[in-house]
């Protein structure tokens, strides 16, 4: 009987309170990922719509291209009114 | 028994304190599990569609950097090819400052090259015609060594890019009329407009006015009026009884002539501006109208 004593109070005493340490420590951290989960998920909105400019890119090497064309062809002129150094 | 009971009552006890602190907590935890979750839903969809945007960026700006490192490329060589490597690399460091410590990308070479100091002889502007001119001597081999690294020879060298009739550092240059009457005869005459073409007398007679005259419009081998007509434009209409002819003679178009001394009896400069009452007091909007002394002297 007294055994059945001691080990209610050890239940009571020290089951319990650790028991409710542990499931608290584990409730916290749950709780700090929510406000971290949410940030990353309001970055990567914000990324998202930033690269919605990266279809210009597509532009911006046609451009490119017409521009580099267009030196080649100016190069070319100068390459054939202007002499050489040497 | 009753002891039993107790025990037994407190060990229920303790055991549903415990099972419901497990249940709370765990319950709290699935809870913010589930937000995790969703946040983490909504992390992917993001990411997802950063993914998917950026997915062709790598190639684009591959392709860019590769049209862009081409441009870079033609551009050194085209510089290097007229200017020579050691006045492309002056001119590179001349236009950016320390640029010459990192070279031309084309020529790993040219990053031990002293860059000569072309900035602090010659304007932008004596450097474009140094290169655009094809005789000009900046950019030809000079015996006496690089002429854009020689300030006395560099002056020298960008006067030379001038007409010869300057070489000799005249006292005065003649003007260099384009037009007037001191243009050059670009094409000789080779139709008539009305009245005859003067001659050097007729020139010297008039003054040099008259000789412009002389210098016709446009010949008709590139394509004047009294061209063939094959030369001419889509307008057959403007033919020569449009643009009129001379009649070939100096006897004057009318009976009477043209009476050269009704010039002599003109009355504008004497009798001009309104009839003023004498001794009235002159008003100044009067002063423009009133003849001026000199005009009234010349014409008496």
């Amino acid at each position: 009987m007294i055994l059945w004593w001691l080990g209610n109070i050890v239940l009571i005493a020290v089951v319990f309170p650790v028991v409710v340490y542990l499931l608290r420590g584990v409730l916290d951290a749950a709780r700090s990922i929510v406000p971290s989960v949410e940030e990353i998920a309001r970055v990567a909105a914000a990324g998202s719509k930033d690269l919605d400019a990266a279809a210009l890119l597509l532009t911006t090497q046609d451009q490119v291209e017409k521009t580099v064309a267009g030196v080649a062809n100016y190069g070319g002129s100068l390459d054939v009114i202007l002499d050489d150094a040497r | 028994m009753l002891a039993v009971t107790a025990v037994g009552v407190v060990t229920i006890l303790a055991v549903v304190l415990i099972v419901a602190a497990l249940v709370f907590y765990l319950v709290s935890v699935i809870v913010q599990l589930r937000t995790i979750t969703t946040g983490l839903d909504e992390v992917i969809t993001h990411v997802g569609e950063i993914v998917a945007k950026s997915a062709p960026v790598n190639d684009v700006v591959t392709g860019i950097n590769e049209q862009l490192d081409a441009g870079v490329e033609l551009l050194e060589g085209l510089l290097v090819k007229k200017a020579g490597l050691t006045d492309a690399v002056g001119l590179v460091d001349g236009l950016y400052p320390g640029a010459a410590a990192a070279g031309l990308r084309s020529f790993p070479e040219s990053t031990t090259i002293k860059a000569p100091r072309i900035g602090e002889v010659y304007t932008r502007g004596t450097l474009t015609l140094a290169r655009l001119g094809r005789e000009a001597p900046i950019a030809a081999a000079s015996p006496n060594g690089p002429v854009l690294r020689n300030v006395t020879g560099g002056s020298l060298a960008a006067r030379q890019l001038y007409p010869e009739a300057r070489q000799s550092r005249p006292d005065s240059l003649a003007r260099s009329p384009v037009i007037g009457t001191g243009a050059p005869v670009r094409y000789q005459p080779s139709e008539q407009r009305g009245g005859t073409t003067p001659d050097a007398a007729e020139t010297r007679e008039k003054g040099p006015w008259a000789g412009t005259a002389a210098e016709g419009i446009v010949p008709a081998e590139l394509g004047g009026s009294d061209a063939p007509r094959e030369l001419l434009g889509e307008d057959p209409e403007l033919g020569s009884s449009v643009l009129g002819a001379t009649t070939g003679a100096d006897e004057p178009a009318t009976e009477t002539g043209v009476d050269p001394s009704g010039g002599d009896r003109a009355d504008a400069t004497s009798d001009a501006g309104p009839d003023l009452p004498q001794g009235a007091e002159p008003d100044l909007k009067d002063a423009a109208a009133t003849p001026r002394p000199a005009d009234g002297e010349s014409a008496g």
